[in-house]
């Protein structure tokens, strides 16, 4: 199906990849350099590698499978979920995260509060990297045997199919330690631009095919039923729509808890921020990025609709390509039905429904649509996209290792030369690590689903933390620490009193008793963030009223009563946070009114 | 910033332009019937081309009017005297 065009595509990348880390690497000479890009990046290139760095594979077929089953409402995630959370941390925590000077997330916790809660975050926060690093990398080479595009060059060899899942992790992680391992957050901060620029110039094209081939907005409207195309309706109640949560757990759950989470506590994305050149560039990277972010639903979950809206053809899915003797159901428009691999008969829920494999929405999208040539720049838009959520993970990953776990814990007094050096070594062993990870997501699925059930956990409380800690000066160590912890226990034990509709008590929850059944898996996730919010809110109020608060004079540059504001008003005003940020809010209540 | 983003980007975008069209321009009708018989191969190489030079000339223009201005061979303080002059 490929021919030499689209390799040549495939390949050109790669060299450009490689060619950046070394192009980088001469400036590359201090610690500095290498964890926070020599904070000399401006701020548009700093935005675009903000959302690229969350822009993985999860997002680019996960949304458009996300548009496949629930429809346009799926923009919640974007419009609703990212975009405040975006604003705030631009306009109200940046000025504390780069003001600082911390080098990270978790050493802002130690500067503001104490030790321990550092330690929590920073060890916490670099098992979840090293462990998303790893299902970002299963995801791609699983895809890459999934879409059999790849198998020819592998046959050739005469080599088994199953060596292309080995390939597919060699190749991947070979390529982004190099890039990392020469030019550290620099080189993975330009690759992320260009992935950003290319997932932009690898499924513009399809969209534009894919709507002109079902007539528009207008005609997608006529082929699917208003529950697909209309974002707001039904919310009203849980059981009324697709995604099977109500307003307010959608509200408070997604726009709240988990996205401000995300978004203003991840070191992930933050460190983007902090590699600026300047305050005002800092401030400025999250609300550059909103602008694109907010456009994102129109690349990827407009696919996902398209795909379910097409005519059924079992011919072209990639269910039909292994040619087994079994009969398989049709899916639905370019949506197979999802397979299982040993019996390669259809996989039914319980309820005896064949189960669509909606992952393959966006994949399938691009095969269907591009002829050789520009699939070669599909293809490698995707890859691009796997690479980069990787790297992402990989240079959150060697910074808090190295500042805060080796410098912190291990080894105080090092020259920077052993800390860059550290820094280096650090990516080989998170790359090592990740390939493990990997390998035990392909053995033991159920073992990384617990996995990322627990960070669930950890992360839900954490925005409750960071909100008393800036903006309450009397929020103390002990505070914060029992907090997180409260936040942690009651995510724990909420879901382990409620299940889902139609699941079973396990991993899915209600693994204590099933106290309350939700009418939907995403429901479960919005409420146990909910109660993980409000529980280390309220018990990081307790306990900071029981202990002694810090002197105010150690807390300036860290709370926002002690703090002088950063001065805009010499700025033009496209460059002002303030203005930028209205703009941007406005936007997004404007896209919400038009797709309601 | 010490080495232009946008020329290895408009680089990178001009040369996936010119293949793209260089195998538009060769390539048989029939392979666009999945594509509804649009030569995407052709009109986004275009695309892509016009994007990346336009990059490329606004990334080597900062780039000339740097070294002008800082009059300095060294990279590392052309860089920051860049990013630093508002």
């Amino acid at each position: 199906m490929l021919t030499a065009i689209d390799w040549i595509i495939m390949i050109v990348y790669f060299i450009f990849v490689l060619g950046i880390g070394v192009a980088l690497k001469r400036y590359t000479r201090t610690s500095t350099d290498f964890f926070l890009a020599g904070r000399s990046i401006p701020a548009w290139v700093c935005g675009l590698a903000f959302i690229s760095a969350n822009l993985g594979a999860q997002e680019v077929i996960g949304m458009a499978a996300s548009g496949a089953k629930y429809g346009i409402a799926t923009s919640h995630f974007y419009w609703i979920g990212a975009i405040p959370a975006m604003v705030f941390v631009g306009v109200f925590m940046m000025p504390f995260y780069y003001g600082s000077r911390a080098r990270s997330v978790p050493e802002y916790l130690r500067l503001r509060f104490d030790e321990k809660t550092r330690a929590f975050n920073a060890i916490s926060f670099a098992t979840m990297t090293v462990f998303s690093s790893g299902i970002s990398m299963y995801a791609m080479a699983k895809l890459t045997q999934t879409l059999h595009v790849f198998d020819a060059p592998v046959r050739q060899l005469g080599l088994p199919l199953s060596w292309l899942f080995h390939a597919g992790i060699l190749i991947s992680a070979v390529v982004v330690l190099a890039y990392i391992f020469l030019g550290g957050l620099s080189s993975a901060i330009y690759n992320e631009v260009i992935q950003f620029f290319l997932i932009v110039a690898g499924f513009l094209p399809l969209v534009w095919l894919g709507l002109r081939n079902v007539g528009g907005w207008a005609g997608l409207k006529t082929k699917l039923d208003a529950g697909y195309t209309h974002s707001w309706i039904g919310m009203g109640s849980a059981h009324t729509n697709r995604l099977g949560v109500e307003w307010f757990g959608l509200a408070m759950g997604l726009g709240f808890v988990l996205s401000f989470g995300y978004w203003c506590t991840d070191f992930l994305v933050v460190q983007r921020a902090m590699a600026a050149d300047s305050m005002s560039a800092a401030r400025r990277t999250p609300l550059i990025a909103a602008f694109p972010k907010m456009l994102f639903p129109f690349l990827v979950i407009l696919p996902g609709l398209i795909a379910i809206a097409l005519p059924t053809q079992g011919s072209t899915t990639v269910a039909a390509a292994h040619g087994s003797a079994v009969a398989v159901p049709q899916g639905s428009g370019l949506i197979p039905v999802k397979v299982d691999p040993g019996t390669g008969g259809p996989i039914r829920d319980k309820q005896g429904h064949v189960q669509l494999d909606y992952d393959l929405a966006m994949p399938n999208m691009l095969l269907h649509y591009f002829p050789t040539g520009i699939l070669g720049l599909g293809l490698t838009a995707l890859l691009a996209s796997f690479m980069s959520g990787m790297a992402g993970n990989v240079t959150a990953f060697n910074t808090v290792w190295t500042y805060d776990i080796y410098q912190s814990y291990i080894n105080r007094k090092a020259s920077d030369e052993h800390y860059l050096w550290m820094g280096r070594m650090a990516t080989v062993f998170g790359i090592g690590l990740s390939i493990a990870a990997a390998y035990m997501a392909n053995r033991f699925n159920n073992i990384m689903d617990m996995l990322q059930l627990v960070f669930a956990f950890v992360n839900a409380p954490l925005f409750a933390t960071f909100l008393l800690g800036m903006f309450w000066k009397r929020t103390t160590g002990h505070g914060a620490f029992s907090g997180l912890l409260a936040g942690t226990a009651s995510a724990a034990l909420h879901h382990s009193i409620t299940l889902p509709a139609g699941a079973e008590s396990g991993i899915k929850g209600g693994w204590l008793a099933v106290v309350h059944t939700y009418p939907s898996e995403m429901a479960q996730n919005f409420w146990t963030a909910i109660f993980a919010w409000t529980a280390c809110f309220v018990m990081t109020i307790l306990v900071s009223l029981l202990t002694r608060p810090r002197d105010p004079s150690q807390l300036k540059g860290l709370v926002y009563s002690l703090t002088e504001r950063p001065q805009t008003h010499d700025l033009p005003w496209y460059q002002r946070p303030g203005i930028l940020a209205v703009i941007a809010l406005a936007i997004a209540v404007l896209l919400n009114i038009i797709f309601m | 910033m010490r080495l232009d983003i946008r020329l290895p980007l408009g680089l990178l975008f001009s040369i996936f332009g010119v293949l793209l069209i260089v195998f538009g321009m060769a390539s048989n009708k029939a392979l666009y019937e999945r594509s509804l018989n649009v030569n995407i191969n052709l009109w986004w190489g275009l695309v892509m081309l016009v994007f990346g030079l336009a990059l490329f000339a606004l990334g080597a223009r900062s780039h000339r009017r740097l070294a002008k201005t800082a009059g300095s061979s060294d990279a590392l303080s052309l860089g920051k005297s860049a990013t630093e002059n508002k």
